[in-house]
């Protein structure tokens, strides 16, 4: 190697590393066995990896089974070793539907094309036509509104029958929407030198916070009612999409507040001195600012409200837990949790997991628009 | 018309006025906020009227005619509604304790673990961490009951360690302990071994000021604090006797018993707030930046002691904070105990009186309550604590 | 102090770092090729060179902060190995300066100072706490004590970084560009406190690109690029009459500015 040659001065050539250090025995050495430590946690994973994922796969996908029509089916199919996907077959519609008229599917089928094509300018800054197609994405909730409940020329369809995967999309959606704007103006509220406002936005946003949301979503199911005039008809789907709003709201009141308090006070100064109203400079300077750094905070403030969708269960709503639940009613299906439960997990793992890594590109993103 | 245009001159120079302004819009925003409450409080009277229910907090003082199957207290049913929320407040209070206990634990490791230079445990923890992080809580807590209720055997195949302890889907057996009268000396050595570590840990800083001698503080409080009080158990000849749980026609008699239901919260609960605060820890000490420990390698430090002195009282500052809101969460999310019949707070008053006694306006607003009260007490700890450590760094 | 003076000043012949054939990899990519130099007891060496030619990496191998793969290094008769004992030795005499100071945050400039004596040394605190004042006064700072280092200037704090080496009386001081994380006005205070560091006879390695700083103290300088040391000579004939293109280049550049 490198130490029996002589080379003239300034003139050495890049050698490999030596062997021992660098390649597969160089990278063993390096990442798994530097020290006893490190091998003791190799061996330790070893062990652990050996223990767990070839049964998983095998219960996954290897004994599962994938066809039937009854419990039975899967049991003599595969001995019962593995899961019994046969049944979330089955069921598939249900998970995604809900109780949804079969025949009026088609409109909940639109609603979950037009979605990704209203999220698309929100979360890319690189897109053709932005400008006119975020005009469609503020649009969006209230047209899959109109074709989720119907009226207006489309047959009405009872918020009763929504479910699955569905209603978590619907509540979720709702919920990141309509708690954005009052999220924020709770957020200008708590910072506002009037105090009345603010004692007011900081009484809500801690009493939001501080109580759990499933409280909350008994709140609208018992009490809420109580504060309506009398005899006052109130669609529990509506009740608490209103709580959940508003929990949310809470929580990214919270985060847009991180945000105003990360723009440096120049900003506010230049933007005063520039004689600025005080909407013009929030609406022209702050805001903007402010929410861009607050986007990956927003973000994960959405991720948990996602997965706080399932809580619906606990006051009645179908959700796919609940549908997956509702299902093992069924004496063909019976005892199959596990596999619901599996099902649902990965369905929330997928979408949570990519919003995660979404938030952790705009991080980064934003870091690096920050460094010179 | 001369009168108009002066009135709508006196309201543009009010509303052009930045005080005067602000001071109209907070007029308008109290008045706002009494009719909306005035008109809430309104419908609730009417509507309770209408249902001639009234609105009181007598029902507390009846009997409950419930049953709680796991309370610190002594309790039956022919208690009050009182009593059930005494007992679902020590419930909700002992999971959360239980979890933050464990959570901090799990937490800690894995977030240490996530920074190892070793590949394999680097990315298994990594993996875990994410797929506890990205499925719902509530989700958890149902998978891990089921697999508590469903996967484990019935007491008459209980697993069993040693034959004292025995994991069932009735819940986890334990002996329970029976002191005897020796077992004071044992306790007045654990105080010893306690007030000894508390003087030493004085006393070796002091020696270490004035000569320079370093002991090993941590072995001998440790020695005191755990050692000591055991040999001392072992010389008093084992004063505790334990009570074996038996196999009595379908259940476990006698020793201790952790119920499943506890067992799947807890497990669930400190699993998931444990992946969170490992993210927690692994970003408060990446945030201590290289240089600090290449300064203090530099120095001669060891690593250990670099950790010690270095690493650790950075990385806490940048942890404590996100750590104690963890800490709330788990405590709040230990309402969904609901979902699997865990008796908390939420599932006492306000899931089975609220239901018997049909008072939801009374119940909802002490649940309410109780949690806020919990949360604002600790928050307001919580800002405490950052003060303090913003003082020092600065 | 006039260059005259300097170069006097008693270099023994005894070799206290020995850097035979050392190569080293970040990864696949040669870092350092066949870097070899001795540097005698109260020898003062200036290390320049082109941002990115290896400076940092060479004297950080010095104290192990960065492991080399292949060739020796010997600091004061104790070979660089993987042995902790050794590792601890070697740095015990040797103390290091960084661009970015990192003094640590949560301690006072004292308690900066006084650390590694308590710690590694295991002086009682008094006797830390008197070493540290005394290096403090030497660095000019000693009204800072009690302070905390954000509420100290650049200048300021590096000068506590140069004491805090000092506490630990090394026999030998890195510098890796001490000053070029500093506002023009404090490079002078920091250079006036190294200058005198060079008249107690103390070794030192120096990265730095501060030639006037050079000229007046360094008994040699050496020109990194590329990864190799492609020149090395006393100060006067290196700047004068250098005698590789690439070290002209590279002068010419700076002398430039
Ligand atoms: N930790 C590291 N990992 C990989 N490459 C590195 C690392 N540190 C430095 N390098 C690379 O090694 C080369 C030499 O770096 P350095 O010694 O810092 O140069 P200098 O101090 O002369 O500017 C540079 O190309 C740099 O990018
Ligand atoms: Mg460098």
């Amino acid at each position: 190697m490198s130490d029996s040659r002589e080379y003239a001065v300034g003139t050495h050539p890049d050698l490999p590393p030596p062997l021992s250090t660098s390649g597969a025995i160089g990278w063993i050495r390096g990442n798994l066995l530097s020290s006893p430590t490190n091998i003791i946690l190799t061996v330790l994973s070893i062990y652990f990896l050996y223990k767990v994922v070839p049964p998983s796969l095998n219960w996954l996908f290897f004994d599962a089974t994938f066809n039937g029509d009854s419990r039975q089916d899967c049991r003599e199919a595969s001995n019962g070793a593995g899961a019994c996907w046969a049944f979330v077959k089955h069921r598939f519609h249900l998970f995604v539907y809900g109780f949804y008229p079969v025949e009026q599917r088609w409109r909940v089928d639109i609603s979950f094309i037009l979605l990704p094509l209203a999220l698309w300018p929100v979360l890319f800054d690189k897109v053709p036509y932005r400008k006119h197609l975020l005009k469609f994405s503020i649009a969006f909730p209230f047209i899959a509104g109109w074709l989720l409940i119907g009226g207006f020329g489309l047959t009405p369809v009872s918020t009763d029958y929504f479910g699955g995967f569905m209603l978590t999309l619907v509540i979720g959606v709702t919920g990141i929407v309509f708690s954005l704007p009052i999220g924020v103006a709770l957020a200008l509220g708590r910072q506002s030198n009037m105090p009345v406002l603010r004692v007011i936005c900081v009484t809500f946003i801690e009493f939001i916070r501080g109580v759990p949301l499933i409280t909350l979503l008994f709140v609208a199911s018992t009490m809420l009612n109580y504060f309506l005039p009398p005899g006052t008809q109130f669609n529990l789907l509506l009740r608490v999409l209103i709580m959940v709003t508003l929990f949310s709201a809470a929580y990214i009141a919270e985060v847009v507040r991180g945000g105003l308090q990360a723009i440096p006070k120049g900003q506010y100064e230049a933007a005063d001195s520039m004689g600025l109203k005080y909407w013009q400079s929030m609406q022209k300077i702050i805001l903007p600012q402010a929410l861009k750094i607050s986007i990956p905070g927003i973000v994960n403030t959405f991720i948990g409200l996602y997965k706080d969708t399932t809580l619906v269960i606990i006051i009645g709503l179908l959700d796919p837990l609940g549908i997956g639940r509702a299902s093992l009613a069924d004496t063909k299906w019976t005892g199959l949790t596990t596999e619901i439960y599996v099902f649902v997990a990965i369905f929330f793992f997928l979408s949570c997991f990519s919003m995660a890594r979404y938030s952790l590109y705009l991080e980064n993103k934003l870091h690096t628009g920050h460094k010179r | 018309m001369e009168s108009v245009e002066q009135k709508r001159n006196i309201i543009s120079t009010l509303w052009n006025d930045k005080e005067k302004r602000a001071v109209i819009i907070q007029i308008f925003s109290i008045a706002g906020l009494f009719a909306l409450v005035w008109f809430m409080i309104g419908n609730a009277i009417s509507n309770l009227d209408a249902l001639g229910k009234g609105f009181s907090f007598d029902f507390l003082f009846q009997p409950a005619s419930y049953d709680i199957n796991q309370h610190l207290i002594s309790y039956t049913s022919r208690d009050t509604h009182l009593r059930a929320t005494i007992i679902g407040i020590m419930n909700t209070a002992m999971i959360a304790v239980a979890g933050i206990i464990l959570a901090t634990v799990v937490g800690f490791t894995l977030g240490v673990l996530r920074l190892s230079k070793n590949f394999l445990i680097n990315r298994i923890v990594y993996i875990y961490i994410e797929y506890i992080r990205n499925v719902p809580v509530l989700l958890h807590i149902l998978l891990v009951h089921g697999v508590v209720v469903h996967s484990l055997p019935n007491p008459k195949a209980a697993m069993t360690f040693n034959d004292s302890f025995f994991l069932t889907k009735r819940g986890f057996f334990m002996p329970s302990p029976d002191f005897e009268s020796a077992m004071t000396v044992v306790w007045i050595a654990l105080a010893i071994g306690i007030a000894f570590t508390f003087w030493f840990r004085r006393y070796a800083k002091r020696v270490q000021d004035e000569t320079g001698k370093i002991f090993p503080v941590f072995l001998i409080s440790f020695g005191a604090v755990v050692i000591f009080p055991v040999l001392v158990y072992f010389l008093a000849g084992s004063p505790i006797t334990w009570e074996i749980p038996v196999l009595k026609g379908f259940n476990f008699k006698g020793g201790m018993v952790v119920r499943p239901e506890f067992l799947a919260l807890w497990l669930a609960l400190s699993l998931y707030t444990a992946a969170f605060i490992a993210e927690i820890v692994r970003a408060g000490i990446i945030a201590v930046s290289h240089g600090q420990t290449e300064a203090a390698y530099a120095l001669g430090l060891r690593p250990g002691r670099t950790t010690q002195l270095i690493v650790i009282p950075q990385a806490l500052r940048v942890i404590v904070p996100p750590l104690t809101s963890q800490y709330l969460n788990l405590t709040k999310n230990s309402s969904l105990a609901i979902a699997i019949g865990y008796m908390d707070i939420v599932a006492t008053i306000g899931g089975i009186s609220l239901n018997q006694t049909g008072r939801e306006m009374e119940c909802m607003i002490i649940v309410l309550a109780l949690y806020l009260i919990f949360s604002l007490s600790i928050s307001s700890v919580m800002n405490w604590y950052n003060k303090r450590i913003k003082l020092v760094e600065r | 102090m006039s260059e005259a003076q300097t170069s006097k000043m008693a270099v023994s012949d005894e070799t206290v770092i020995k850097i035979h054939k050392m190569h080293k990899w970040y990864g696949s990519f040669h870092v350092l090729k066949d870097i070899n130099l001795d540097v005698k007891r109260g020898e003062r060496i200036v290390v320049c060179g082109p941002s990115g030619s290896g400076k940092s990496t060479m004297i950080r191998c010095i104290n192990r902060l960065e492991e080399h793969q292949q060739g020796d290094i010997i600091v004061d008769g104790v070979e660089l190995t993987n042995d902790l004992k050794n590792i601890d030795a070697i740095r015990r005499e040797v103390g290091m300066v960084f661009q970015h100071f990192n003094l640590f945050p949560h301690l006072t400039i004292l308690e900066n100072l006084s650390l590694a004596p308590i710690w590694v040394k295991r002086e009682p605190r008094k006797q830390a706490e008197e070493t540290a004042m005394r290096y403090l006064e030497r660095v000019k700072i000693p009204e800072q004590a009690l302070k905390y280092p954000g509420q100290l200037s650049g200048g300021q704090q590096q000068r506590v970084a140069i004491a805090r080496s000092l506490c630990m009386n090394p026999r030998i001081m890195l510098f890796d560009e001490p000053t070029s994380a500093l506002d023009p006005e404090m490079i002078k205070e920091v250079l006036d406190v190294m200058i005198e560091l060079a008249e107690e006879g103390r070794t030192m390695i120096c990265v730095t690109h501060e030639m006037g700083f050079a000229k007046t103290v360094a008994n040699r300088v050496i020109f990194m690029d590329g990864g190799e040391i492609i020149e090395q000579n006393e100060p006067n004939e290196f700047f004068d009459n250098p005698q590789h293109e690439r070290t002209q280049l590279f002068l010419s550049q700076i002398l430039a500015h």
